[in-house]
């Protein structure tokens, strides 16, 4: 059925108070940007909810967009009629029908807002009620915890009709937080890291270390498509990426080999921290996650985090593997994760690298290197980009492709 | 020049042939290699892959790329023998099947299978009731093509699977070369078919490419060996150019699918009719066949001389299988339909495609009217 209107209702946003109308205006924004195409369609981002006039955009297209955008606790398609009884049973039915399979019960819930209206709550909760057992084979009344709720407004310009309440992605509209800096390494956890921290309304940007030749243009490729994964959320977002050669290079000869991975991460961060700081942003987030390898215990984040007072957020850091590949998969980063090109964190790594490194130690072996010098190089060398959602590699060739098939 | 013999192969299309030289040209990588240019092919080949799976209604995952419809036989007969030997050394196909089929299974019965060949009535069909009583317990496939090269008689696939549904580790393979684009082919989730042959050069892509269906979870042993292409299935570096104008080509083949085989069958019927007229003319196709095949004979000429002497005409036509009319055996279909031999030597077949037109055929009925002039008397 092709539906004219949307009801959005919001999450936590509703308990915000004064900064309530910034996180309205951010997620109308966010709306508008999700819609981008379909330039028919006003956001109207009200006090207690939001709707969207659709003019006739394709609504399924319209309702399929709404599910990934963070800040929606629900929404329900409507349609708005007439404040014509006749036309209002017919469309009552249809979309009773529509949500109707046999066993399912139903109520009529109206509400008016304006009380002048000929007909009284009771009456057209009778009249629709009839008038759906009369069309709907089979289907049955109930007060208390109906299947299907049909929710009819009255209002001074016309009458609203809704049935189905669509979960909502929940999470706070992305950039309501502010931004961050998503370490992204191309492996299972960075990508839904990214995820959990736009969820709670960051505005990711991500920083991606590279070292060619070591690192293949496969694996650059891979790290670009994981963002337009991601980009899903929020329309498109900042990739940057950081040319690691020298620095690797420079590890690899100057520090004992337990120790390479441990200095590796502390070049990492606060290269990761002056671009945050030249791209105002406040957190730096990364897909650790406590035990899995050798850089991610307690013991290592000591050492590692030494070189910056920035915070370090890392959503799943409590997450088991398979709850994070569960999320992986939810948001079709898993496939592409599991592709196997090396990136600059396996393509160096040490056989053994310490667990529990000496923070004391560490910071000798790295005074062994040019530390300012080397980060500064990488700096001049960042290059920028936006990743859209939908820019993977697979959608770019398929358009060169599609000419000769 | 008119060319009735698209069942033995079909003119390379102009856009198809187009896509062949871009990619030789622009993207001759390996698609194996690791650099741009690699990937480049590599890209190619599975968006190929996709539309073709797309067109078909199946899994990307159930393409693989062959070199021919003979190589696709060859691998769904002996891959389910090899694979499925231990279960059963039992197989079952037509006695009408186009050589690599039957060779196949000849092969094989050398090696110790054992091969039943279902008879056809005298339509070129077989009967489903017979397959059902061949079935046994050590039976490990059953091989009918679709439609038949020779004289286009369809064969009960729908119903040949219906029984199979009692019987769901036997392999359904179906030769499905000259049905493509041709007859309606369901291969789709709901469908019984486990592996199903294509060739490239039927349907206006080139020589030399082909593809096989394999149902997902369907194991057949590899009958190429090497480097790990196509899931290590099927080794051998991929012909990416020859893939892409393939795909292209099987697109171009469903565009406007229905009209076109309307547009075959008005033109085969046409032929058929006024065929009949001729007292010394037997048709060995019906028009419950496939649309596009007319296969006949004409009493006391050698199918041979009749090819030649509509080549005089600039008309190319076809003594039933192009694979054995270098052969000098008489068409193994005709006999399997009981014809006898004496007039199975006079068959010809005559194969459409869509750009034959209804003026053409005019055309070669007034130079089939010349010969037929020109010979009846002879005894």
């Amino acid at each position: 059925m092709q539906y004219n209107e949307v009801m959005v209702r919001y999450g936590e946003l509703s308990t915000k108070g004064k900064n309530k109308k910034i996180f309205i205006n951010r997620l109308s924004q966010n709306v508008r940007a999700a819609l981008r195409d379909f330039p028919q369609v006003r956001v109207h981002g009200e006090r207690d909810r939001m709707h969207l006039e659709l003019h006739d955009a394709n609504s399924e297209e319209v309702l399929k967009r709404l599910k990934s955008i963070f800040g929606i606790q629900n929404y329900s398609p409507v349609m708005k009629l007439d404040r014509d009884m006749e036309q209002v049973k017919q469309v009552a039915v249809e979309m009773v029908k529509e949500q109707y399979a046999p066993g399912k019960t139903f109520k009529i819930a109206t509400r008016r807002a304006d009380h002048d209206f000929e007909l009284d709550t009771n009456d057209i909760n009778q009249l629709l009620g009839a008038e759906v057992l009369r069309n709907v084979e089979g289907i049955k009344v109930q007060v208390k915890k109906p299947d299907i709720t049909l929710r009819v407004e009255v209002r001074l310009n016309g009458i609203f009709l809704s049935c189905e309440t669509i979960q909502g992605a929940g999470g706070l509209p992305v950039g309501s937080s502010g931004k961050g800096m998503l370490m992204m390494s191309g492996g299972i956890d960075s990508p839904v890291a990214g995820y959990l921290a736009m969820k709670r309304g960051v505005e990711v940007e991500a920083v991606h270390f590279h070292s060619p030749p070591y690192t293949s243009p496969r694996a650059l490729q891979k790290a670009k498509d994981l963002t337009a994964k991601i980009a899903a959320f929020s329309g498109s977002i900042e990739f940057i990426e950081v040319p690691f050669t020298e620095i690797q290079e420079e590890i690899k000869k100057k520090v004992p080999e337990g120790y390479l991975m441990t200095v590796t991460r502390r070049f990492m961060m606060p290269i990761t921290d002056r671009i945050r700081e030249q791209r105002k942003g406040l957190a730096i987030f990364n897909g650790e996650s406590l035990g899995q390898v050798a850089s991610q215990t307690m013991h290592s984040m000591i050492a590692i985090n030494d070189v910056t007072n920035t915070p370090v957020l890392r959503p799943v850091v409590s997450m088991d593997k398979n709850e994070i590949i569960d999320i992986a998969q939810k948001i079709d980063t898993f496939d592409l994760s599991i592709q196997p090109f090396e990136d600059c964190c396996t393509i160096f790594a040490p056989p053994s690298p310490k667990t529990k490194p000496d923070l004391e130690r560490t910071r000798e072996y790295e005074s062994k290197l040019d530390v300012e010098g080397l980060i500064e190089r990488a700096m001049e060398g960042l290059v920028f980009s936006e990743i859209s959602v939908g820019d993977t590699l697979a959608a770019q060739q398929e358009e060169a492709f599609s000419a000769l098939l | 020049m008119i060319y009735f013999d698209n069942s033995a192969t079909t003119k390379v299309d102009d856009s198809v042939l187009e896509t062949f030289i871009q990619v030789s040209q622009k993207m001759n990588g390996n698609p194996s290699s690791l650099h741009r240019l690699g990937d480049l092919a590599d890209g190619l080949l599975q968006q190929s892959r996709k539309q073709i799976a797309s067109l078909l209604q199946v899994k990307d995952s159930e393409i693989y790329f062959t070199s021919s419809g003979t190589e696709g036989d060859n691998w769904a007969i002996k891959g389910t023998a090899i694979e499925k030997m231990r279960y059963g050394k039992h197989l079952i196909t037509t006695s009408v099947e186009h050589p690599a089929v039957k060779e196949s299974m000849a092969q094989l019965e050398q090696l110790g299978f054992k091969v039943t060949y279902l008879p056809v009535d005298k339509t070129g069909v077989v009967s489903v009731s017979d397959l059902r009583n061949a079935l046994r317990p050590d039976t490990v496939l059953v091989s009918v093509m679709a439609v038949n090269n020779e004289v286009g008689s369809i064969q009960p696939i729908d119903e040949i699977g219906e029984v199979l549904r009692e019987y769901p580790s036997i392999h359904f393979h179906v030769d499905a070369v000259q049905a493509v684009g041709k007859i309606p082919l369901d291969l789709s989730s709901s469908s019984r078919i486990d592996l199903a042959t294509f060739s490239g050069h039927k349907f206006h892509g080139l020589k030399g490419t082909g593809f096989l269906y394999i149902k997902h979870g369907r194991k057949i042993a590899p009958l190429m060996s090497g480097g790990g292409q196509e899931k290590g299935r099927r080794n051998g570096t991929e012909n990416v150019a020859g893939i892409a104008a393939m795909s292209r080509a099987l697109r171009l083949l469903f565009d406007q699918q229905e009209q076109k085989t309307a547009n075959q069958r008005l033109v085969r019927d046409y032929l058929m009719d006024e065929l009949s007229k001729y007292p010394k003319v037997q048709l060995f196709s019906t028009k419950k066949g496939a649309p596009h095949i007319i296969c006949f004979g004409l009493q006391g000429i050698r199918g041979e001389v009749s090819v030649h002497a509509f080549e005089k005409e600039d008309i190319s036509i076809s003594t039933t299988s192009a694979c054995s009319s270098r052969n000098k055996t008489t068409s193994s279909t005709l006999s399997a339909m009981g014809v006898p031999e004496k007039t199975a030597t006079g068959a010809v077949r005559v194969s459409l495609t869509d750009t034959n037109t209804m003026e053409e055929a005019r055309q070669f009925l007034k130079a089939f009217d010349a010969l037929y002039q020109n010979f009846k008397d002879i005894k």
